[in-house]
C-alpha cells in the first residue's frame, strides 16, 4: 500500500482474521517461557499439560460438551476429515454410503469422496434456492446403509444456517451417526452439542480470534473414531503429535473470550449485516441476496450482481480499501463457479457477479459507509464496459 | 498474481466503448464461462483508424482487451491479423498460467471484428478457414508414376528408390 493513509474496510474475514490481543498475549509464554512437552514426567511438562487441559475444559464450555469430548486438530479442515474419515475408518465395510449437503466445505465434500474409490456410494442432498436442507429428504435418503451425515452448521458463501436439531433428530431415530461443521458458526451463533444432538462437530480457531493452524473436534462420548494420524498417547491416542501447546492456549482463550461476549457480539454483527444488506439492494439495480435473509449467519451478506464479474469487482474495490471475496470461475484456480451457488440454482452467468462480505465485530457502520460510498461506483464503471449490460438494464437471455 | 502493467491497464483500461457505425464488429465467449467481449473497429485505407470494445470478465480480459487496442490502433490490417494471444500475454508482461486460455480472447475478438469487416468489403459472407488437407498417405513414384504406400522404400512398379522426395 502506497498510500498509509488510506481507509480500510477488511470484510473478508472468512477467509481470515486477526489475532485478538488478549489472545495474542495468553499464548506468548508457551513460546519460550512454557515450552516444554505436555507428555513428560516432570513438574515443568507436568504444568504445561495442566494448562492444556484447561483449555479443552474452556473449548467445551463453548459448547456445552465435556472436556474429554474435544480433540484439538491444527485447523477446522482437519477436524473435518477426522470426523468423517475417523468415522469411516472405525467402522469399515460395515455400512457403504456417505450423505453430505450439496453446498458442504471442500474438506468435507472431499473427504466423502475420497471413499468412492474404496467403493463407498456418496449422496449429496440437494438444497432449496435459499440453501436449506430438508429434514424431510433426508428421512428418505437415509436406509440401513448409511454410515454417516455430515452437514453443515452454517454456509460461508451464502450464509445459510441449517436447521441441524432437525436434521440431527432424523439421524439419530435411525442410529447414524450424524457429523456437523461449525467452523462459519463458532462464536457467532449460539451452540449446544446437547441441544443440537450431534455426534461430532468441527470448529477452527481463526473465527475466534485464535490463529490459524489450530481447530478442534468435538465427539459424543462413546462415539467410535479412529486416528488419521497414528503417534503417542496425546490426545488419548486419537492424534499423534506433540501438542501445538501455544495455538491450543489461544484457541482457550479466543473460547473464554466468545463465550462471554456471543450475545453483544451477534448483536452488533446483525445490525451491520442487515444495515448492508438493504442498503446495497436499494442503491444497487439488479443486486440479488443468496441464501436466506432470516436463517443467516449474524456478520455475512452476500449478492450477485448482474452483468459484472466477480474477480473484476473484488480487484477494483480492494483499491478502494474495501476487501470482499467472490465465488466467481475467474477467482477460482479451477476456473469452476463454486459449486454453492450452482446448488442453489443461481443461473451460472449471474453467479460470476458474486461477492462476499463477512464481517467481525471490528467492523463498523463506518465501515458500511465507506463500501457503499465505493460500492455503486465500482459496479457502475465496470457495467458501463460490460456487452452484456445496456441502457440501465441486462441485456436479455444471458442466463 | 498480476503483473504492475495488468494492473495498470485494469485501473484505467484504454479505450473502452462502442463505436457506432462500426465497420466491423467481432464477440468472442460468453457471460457463462465469466469472459466476453466485443471488439468495434473502424478501417480507413487499410489501417485501423479507431478501435473499442466492451469487455464482461476478470481483471485479466479487461487488462487484454486495452492492450489489444493500444497495439493494433493506427495499424493496418495486416499487421492486425498477426497479433498472436502470445504477443499480447508478453506485452502484458505476462498472465497467470489459468488465465491464458479463458481470458486471453483480444486477439480472437479482434481478428472475428476484421473478418466482420472483410466480409462487408466483399459483399460475401465469411467461408469458414478451409480444413487442413489430410496428409498424403501415397508416394508417386516419379520415375513410373506408381502410387506406392507411403512407407515403401522402393517403387513397386519399377523398382527405383523412393527415398528422396
Amino acid at each position: 500500500m502506497k498510500d498509509s493513509q488510506k481507509k480500510i474496510a477488511y470484510m473478508d474475514h472468512a477467509a481470515a482474521t486477526p489475532v485478538k490481543g488478549p489472545v495474542l498475549k495468553a499464548m506468548l509464554p508457551y513460546f519460550d517461557r512454557d515450552f516444554a512437552n505436555p507428555s513428560t514426567v516432570y513438574d515443568l511438562g507436568f504444568q504445561v499439560k495442566r494448562v492444556v487441559e484447561e483449555q479443552r475444559a474452556k473449548v467445551a464450555e463453548l459448547i456445552g460438551a465435556d472436556p474429554e469430548e474435544i480433540i484439538f486438530t491444527s485447523s477446522g479442515a482437519e477436524a473435518n476429515n477426522l470426523a468423517i474419515k475417523g468415522t469411516i475408518f472405525s467402522r469399515f465395510k460395515k455400512a457403504k454410503r456417505i450423505i453430505v449437503s450439496a453446498i458442504e466445505h471442500h474438506s468435507v465434500l472431499n473427504s466423502a469422496r475420497f471413499f468412492e474409490r474404496l467403493d463407498y456410494e456418496v449422496t449429496f442432498l440437494p438444497v432449496d434456492k435459499y440453501g436449506l436442507v430438508d429434514p424431510e429428504r433426508l428421512k428418505k435418503t437415509l436406509d440401513q446403509d448409511t454410515a454417516l451425515v455430515s452437514i453443515m452448521h452454517g454456509n460461508n458463501e451464502v450464509g445459510t444456517i441449517e436447521p441441524i436439531r432437525e436434521l440431527a433428530t432424523v439421524c439419530r431415530e435411525h442410529g447414524v451417526p450424524f457429523h456437523t461443521d461449525a467452523v462459519a458458526t463458532i462464536g457467532s451463533v449460539e451452540i449446544d452439542v446437547h441441544e443440537m444432538d450431534v455426534d461430532l462437530l468441527s470448529l477452527s480457531g481463526p473465527p475466534l480470534g485464535a490463529p490459524k493452524g489450530i481447530g478442534a473436534l468435538y465427539f459424543r462420548k462413546n462415539t467410535r473414531l479412529m486416528p488419521l494420524i497414528h503417534g503417542g498417547i496425546q490426545e488419548r491416542g486419537r492424534r499423534g503429535g506433540t501438542e501445538n501447546v501455544p495455538g491450543i492456549v489461544g484457541l482457550g482463550k479466543a473460547a473464554e473470550l466468545a463465550k462471554s461476549s456471543m450475545k453483544k457480539r451477534a448483536a452488533h454483527l446483525t445490525q451491520l449485516r442487515d444495515t448492508l444488506i438493504a442498503n446495497v439492494l436499494e442503491k444497487i439495480p439488479h443486486a440479488y441476496l443468496t441464501g436466506h435473509r432470516e436463517r443467516r449467519l449474524p456478520g455475512h451478506a452476500s449478492f450477485c450482481i448482474e452483468a459484472i464479474e466477480g474477480e473484476a469487482l473484488i480487484f477494483m474495490l480492494s483499491r478502494n480499501g474495501i476487501y470482499v471475496n467472490t465465488g466467481s470461475a475467474c477467482a477460482s484456480k479451477a476456473l469452476k463457479t463454486s459449486p454453492v451457488l450452482v446448488a442453489l440454482g443461481i443461473p451460472a452467468a449471474l453467479a460470476q457477479g458474486s461477492v462476499v462480505f463477512s464481517l467481525e465485530e471490528t467492523n463498523t457502520l463506518d465501515d458500511i459507509d465507506h463500501v457503499m460510498k465505493h460500492l455503486p461506483t465500482v459496479v457502475e464503471r465496470l457495467r458501463a464496459m460490460s456487452p452484456i449490460w445496456k441502457n440501465g438494464a441486462p441485456v436479455a437471455n444471458m442466463a | 498474481m498480476y503483473t504492475e502493467k495488468v494492473m495498470e491497464h485494469f485501473a484505467s483500461p484504454h479505450n473502452v466503448g462502442v463505436i457506432e457505425n462500426a465497420d466491423g464488429i467481432g464477440e468472442v465467449g460468453n457471460p457463462v464461462c465469466g469472459d466476453m467481449m466485443t471488439f468495434y473497429i473502424k478501417v480507413k485505407d487499410g489501417i485501423i483508424e479507431d478501435i473499442k470494445y466492451q469487455t464482461f470478465g476478470c481483471v485479466a480480459a479487461i487488462a487484454v482487451s486495452s492492450q489489444v487496442t493500444d497495439m493494433v490502433k493506427g495499424k493496418s490490417i495486416a499487421e492486425a491479423k498477426a497479433l498472436t494471444k502470445k504477443a499480447v500475454a508478453e506485452a502484458l508482461g505476462g498472465l497467470p498460467k489459468e488465465k491464458m486460455h479463458c481470458s486471453n480472447l483480444g486477439a480472437e475478438a479482434l481478428l472475428e471484428a476484421i473478418k466482420n469487416y472483410e466480409a462487408s468489403v466483399s459483399g460475401k459472407p465469411v467461408t469458414e478457414a478451409k480444413k487442413p488437407r489430410r496428409p498424403k498417405r501415397h508416394k508417386i513414384c516419379g520415375n513410373c508414376g506408381m502410387k506406392n504406400p507411403i512407407t515403401a522404400n522402393f517403387c513397386m512398379g519399377c523398382g527405383k528408390g523412393l527415398q528422396e522426395k
